[in-house]
């Protein structure tokens, strides 16, 4: 918290509310008449975090971010009149934080290995310095959203300062040096007022950051996963759910997403989830490269952790804090992908404060206003004209959000996935039966979809090159053949296929387990470019063809079926990008004169 | 002086409503007298102004609503923890049974813990020999994951565990050990059996039991595993010992938490769960793992058996979403007589791919279990076409696979309940086993190691 707000927190008697009742995360408190809700408090002398959810009268209803167990009716709640709000400026990429922002890494400096109660630590450090470049200068007008200097946040990230939402005016002064965040750094004459600006901004959570003007995506965010950039992409500024039941590899995806994902911010919160799965995060990213700029990944990462074992209100909160720092970056005009893993977990802190106020249950006793709370954490996501200018030009940002759903059972009726499919645009769905035959990704090819496939269609195949678009809609045909045939088989057997349809089956089988099979822990294949993923179903394709010419000069199936040269295809793969383009030409060849070679 | 409360207004289950308190605190332990003189112990769940409603672990039967005196001990539950719990037997909160002394405490701790900051943790990846084929090979377990036994009635998921505490060693490595057991509500024959399976091994003098057995308070359930990981915790983390919990039966664990939410009228979730499930199992399980800096650390194995051997359950379905992975067993290798009868495919090791490898296992492990999953998915699968179609409608392909998948069953699944395979055992066993193929059919393995490891 920063410190005007600890001042504003005035402990006068008269404005000192109390507790009436303690259930779990939920507290209720009298005298507390001059609060508004979603309004920050301070519980008890331990001084706990909480938010109010619900006001009667004068009586609060507050959601506490840390345990309770201790806390009872008669302690004193202290009001901030302040809505719930994260701290934005340098320092944020490479921090770990909870659902409400307080650094792990910090908090365990403090308090040791064990999260404990009432540890009061701002989101930002206070006392780092920072190198302030002004692009603007001393007489300039600027307005919300300008860029009036930069810090060179990480070798990756450039932090661009922005004039706050709100505040415009002539620049005073304007002061290029090492500062704290909380140093003034330029004077803002306003109509009425001086202002003085420091790098760091406040934002409530739970209000979306303004922007000029929303746009329709057009550039796909690249992933380095073939099932999903070739058959299933996603836009940048677009958002996208990962289904599936317990070990079907939504993490897996999540986690491959933000490492390879062409985004230039990457925000990873963990909700809700498994505390070695956030520190698998912190224990590789800092290791393994940007395959753009060859930097650590890290230094493009925001992570927040609010694992299952911690606080459930928090958790509630965490996905707002994401996707208040994911907006901010995306005014910088930045490019960001926010994965959040699970979104389930989410919706349950919900379903369980709820509860606990005794609203009336919806559907699975989730709240009433869950589809709604879902639909409005996805319109935070969008490609954006950004507020301000950036060296006298206006910027474009993305904010793409992708968010994992872990149904009961795998069963899509969920109300969250439902929910969620109502207001997404890729779908990608994860079957369980793929994920025990180890295929991976285990997204379905049958069910998945993209919303944006075809309006980047043109773009993908300029950066692929032509043909590409076609060559993937046909291998997803061919895959849809395939369930067909798969029918026909299971009816009345394979003999009584014809040559063309068992190629069909082959054929099938490769694009599954040459192309769409990617094991995310092989160091070469975990990230495919564009390029190689082009090649390698080009190749498919062109095996594909070829053979079913040779079978109308009346070439024999059993022969084609074994042709060595499939054996390098399905290895292709397995290739370092270097030598891609060589190896494609050696099989080509190889492949033209193998169907040849009987007729 | 603690005041004491004879305003008992009502009881409804394993509830009491206490009117008239003051300074009560959430979660705080309560003890309640009975004109008898009998105590009991229990815990406040909410206070709403002047009334605390609490949930009393060994039940609510026999308590008569004017006599009753209730006391608020202003703490949580706390259990006193020594080096010399290691041998002995308690109840599931903490109270010895085994006749002997009390525990003089080095420390007094919540049995609820703390969440463990994910800055603090350590990725677990050391490689636990449990001698087990179907589990080091392809479901490999590692310090300090949890991973449960998903099981039905009947099964012996009992005689697995045994074993896995028996046999898991971590290579090359003498460390101090320690099993912690608790039991919810499994028949005393149960809790016998792994108590004599650790008197033979050797391992009781290192082992603290947590009993609630089948006819003991179900309520006392709750604080059960909270207790033994309390236990574990300062084993693990305090005295730096690899502390090895066994959690059986997380089912019954769960119908208590089910029982108290019924009683409080809250809206139920799935199958009359409280929608809290998930969020209440994620604090017993995450306190496994490893701490940086520390030497200890907790390895957890919950059993649990699924109702109607059903994976969707509540149960496994929100176990399965918290542990780092499941091993299943199935009724049908059961009956097949594969023993173990792990069903290979559903269950998983989410933490193997930092534990196998070179320096760890062996450089071609994890190409090696992925061929072996591949190959037998798809052995079962023509096994089903076959029983459809019949013998006539497979290629000479699909027939090779039936055989692969059924001599993987027999031999590499199965095996002997004191049989205790090396790791280069059990991977020289799955090359053999592939080896009825060509190389051309394993795609699943990189060029190099194929030509390294295919049987010649
Ligand atoms: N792309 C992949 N490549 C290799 N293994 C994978 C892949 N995706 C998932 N897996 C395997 O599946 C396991 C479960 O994946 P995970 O993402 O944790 O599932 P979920 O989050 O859906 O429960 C992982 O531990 C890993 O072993
Ligand atoms: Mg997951």
């Amino acid at each position: 918290m920063s410190e005007n707000q600890e001042i504003k927190e005035k402990r006068t008697q008269s404005e000192v509310g109390m507790i009436v009742k303690v259930s779990g995360p939920l507290v209720v408190a009298k005298g507390m008449a001059g609060s508004k809700m979603f309004d920050m408090v301070r519980v008890s002398e331990q001084r706990l975090l909480g938010e109010i959810i619900g006001l009667a009268g004068d009586e609060a209803a507050i959601q506490v971010y840390e345990e309770t167990a201790g806390i009872g009716p008669g302690e004193p709640v202290f009001p901030s009149h302040e809505p719930l709000s994260v701290e934005l400026g340098p320092g944020l990429i490479e921090s770990i934080y909870d659902g409400v922002q307080r650094p792990l890494d910090v908090v365990r400096s403090v308090a040791g290995d064990f999260i404990s109660r009432g540890v009061e630590v701002p989101g930002l450090n206070r006392d780092r310095k920072w190198y302030f470049k002004p692009i603007v200068k001393a007489g300039d007008e600027v307005e919300p959203g300008d860029v009036i200097g930069e810090v060179e946040e990480t070798t990756l990230i450039r932090h661009r300062i922005m004039v706050p939402p709100g505040v415009g005016g002539e620049l005073v002064e304007i002061r290029e040096g090492e500062w704290t965040i909380n140093d003034t750094i330029a004077v803002l004459r306003t109509r009425d007022r001086t202002v003085n600006l420091t790098m760091m901004q406040r934002w409530p959570v739970r209000v979306p950051r303004p922007v000029k003007e929303r746009l329709a995506p057009n550039m796909p965010l690249l992933t380095g996963q073939r099932v999903i950039d070739s058959f299933f992409p996603v836009a940048k500024g677009g958002t996208a759910c990962v289904p599936g039941p317990f070990g079907s590899g939504k993490t897996v995806i999540q986690h491959q997403l933000a490492k390879w994902a062409d985004a230039e911010v990457v925000i990873f919160v963990g909700c809700g989830e498994r505390g070695n799965e956030m520190t698998d995060v912190l224990l590789e990213f800092p290791k393994l490269e940007d395959p753009r700029s060859g930097e650590p990944l890290m230094k493009r990462t925001v992570l927040i952790a609010n694992t299952s074992n911690m606080p459930v209100a928090a958790r509630e909160a965490s996905v707002y804090t994401a996707v208040t720092i994911g907006e901010y970056f995306r005014d910088m005009g930045y490019a960001v992908a926010l994965q959040a893993d699970s979104t389930s977990r989410w919706a349950e802190a919900m379903r369980e404060i709820s509860g606990r106020l005794e609203e009336m249950p919806g559907e699975e006793g989730y709240p009433a206003y869950l589809a709604g709370r879902i639909a409005e954490f996805y319109e935070r996501a969008g490609r954006v004209r950004c507020l301000g200018r950036y060296q006298g030009r206006e910027q474009e940002g993305s904010l793409t959000v992708i968010g994992s759903v872990s149904p009961p059972g795998g069963d899509l009726n969920d109300p969250v996935v439902q929910a969620t499919l109502r207001v997404v645009k890729v779908f990608w769905s994860l079957e369980d039966k793929l994920a025990f035959a180890r295929h991976f990704p285990a997204i379905s090819w049958l069910r998945s979809y993209s919303l944006y496939a075809e309006s980047l269609a043109p773009v993908m195949d300029r950066l692929a090159g032509a043909g590409y678009g076609a060559n993937c809609r046909e291998a997803l045909a061919i895959l849809q053949r395939e369930a067909e045939l798969e029918e026909v088989v299971r009816l009345v057997g394979k003999d009584t296929l014809g040559g063309n349809e068992r190629l069909i089956l082959e054929v099938a089988r490769s694009i599954r387990e040459d192309f769409l099979h990617q094991n995310a822990f092989d160091p070469v294949d975990s990230f495919s470019s564009l390029k190689k993923q082009a090649l390698i179903l080009e190749m498919i394709l062109r095996f594909y063809h070829g053979a079913r010419q040779a079978l109308e000069r009346g070439d024999d199936i059993n022969r084609i079926e074994k042709l060595p040269v499939r054996e390098k295809i399905a290895r292709m793969k397995f290739l370092e990008e270097s030598e891609l383009e060589n190896r494609f030409k050696e099989i080509e060849a190889e492949l033209e004169a193998e169907l040849k070679g009987a007729a | 002086m603690i005041k004491e409360y004879r305003s008992v207004s009502s009881v409804s289950g394993p509830l009491l409503v206490v009117e008239g308190v003051s300074g009560v605190k959430y979660a705080e332990l309560v003890e309640i007298r009975l004109p008898s003189g009998e105590r009991r112990r229990g815990q406040v769940l909410e206070v709403n102004r002047d009334r605390a409603l609490v949930q009393v672990f060994e039940g609510t039967r026999g308590i008569d609503v004017p006599k009753a005196g209730v006391r608020f001990l202003g703490r949580g539950i706390e259990l006193a923890v020594s080096e010399e719990m290691l041998g002995r037997v308690f109840d599931g909160l903490g109270a010895p049974r085994d006749g002997g002394p009390p525990i003089i405490p080095k420390q007094r701790l919540d049995i609820n813990g703390a969440p463990i900051n994910p800055c603090a943790r350590e990725y677990p990846n050391e490689f636990i020999q449990t001698g087990i084929s179907a589990i080091d090979g392809l479901n490999t377990l590692v310090r300090g994951q949890k991973l449960p036994i998903f099981s039905g009635t009947g099964l012996p998921h009992n005689r697995l565990a045994a074993q896995i505490a028996r046999q898991a060693k971590v290579l090359g490595k003498e460390e101090r050990f320690a099993v912690v057991f608790a039991a919810m509500g499994i028949t005393f024959e149960e809790a016998q059996f792994f108590i004599d399976d650790f008197t033979r091994s050797g391992a009781l003098s290192r082992t603290v039991l947590f009993l609630n057995l089948a006819d003991e308070p179900a309520i006392e359930r709750i604080a059960t595993p909270r207790t033994a990981l309390t236990c574990a915790e300062y084993l693990a983390f305090e005295l730096g010992m690899h502390v090895l919990v066994i959690l059986t039966d997380m089912t019954n664990y769960c119908e208590a938490l089910r029982e108290i939410s019924a009683a409080r009228k809250e809206v139920p979730g799935r199958r009359g769960y409280p929608g809290y499930l998930y969020t209440d199992l994620a604090s017993i399980y995450e306190r496994c793992g490893r701490i940086k800096d520390r030497t200890g650390s907790i390895t957890m194995i919950p059993i649990l058996t699924m109702p109607e051997d059903d994976k969707t359950h509540p149960i496994p379905d929100l176990t399965g979403y918290i542990t780092e992975g499941q091993i299943i067993l199935s009724r049908a290798m059961h009956l097949k007589n594969i023993a173990p009868p792990i069903d290979v495919l559903p269950s998983l090791s989410r933490l193997k791919d930092k534990g196998i490898g070179a320096g760890k296992t062996r450089e071609d492990h994890a190409d090696l279990f992925n061929q072996l999953y591949a190959c037998y998915a798809r052995g079962k699968e023509a096994e089903e076409l076959q029983v459809i179609l019949g013998e006539a409608a497979l290629t000479e392909l699909d027939r090779l696979y039936i055989d692969f998948a059924r001599t993987f069953e027999r031999r590499y699944i199965a095996q002997g309940e004191y049989e205790n395979r090396s790791i280069e055992t059990t991977l020289n066993l799955g090359w053999e086993l592939l080896s009825v193929f060509p190389k051309s059919e394993l795609k699943r393995v990189r060029p190099a190691l194929l030509e390294k490891y295919y049987p010649k």
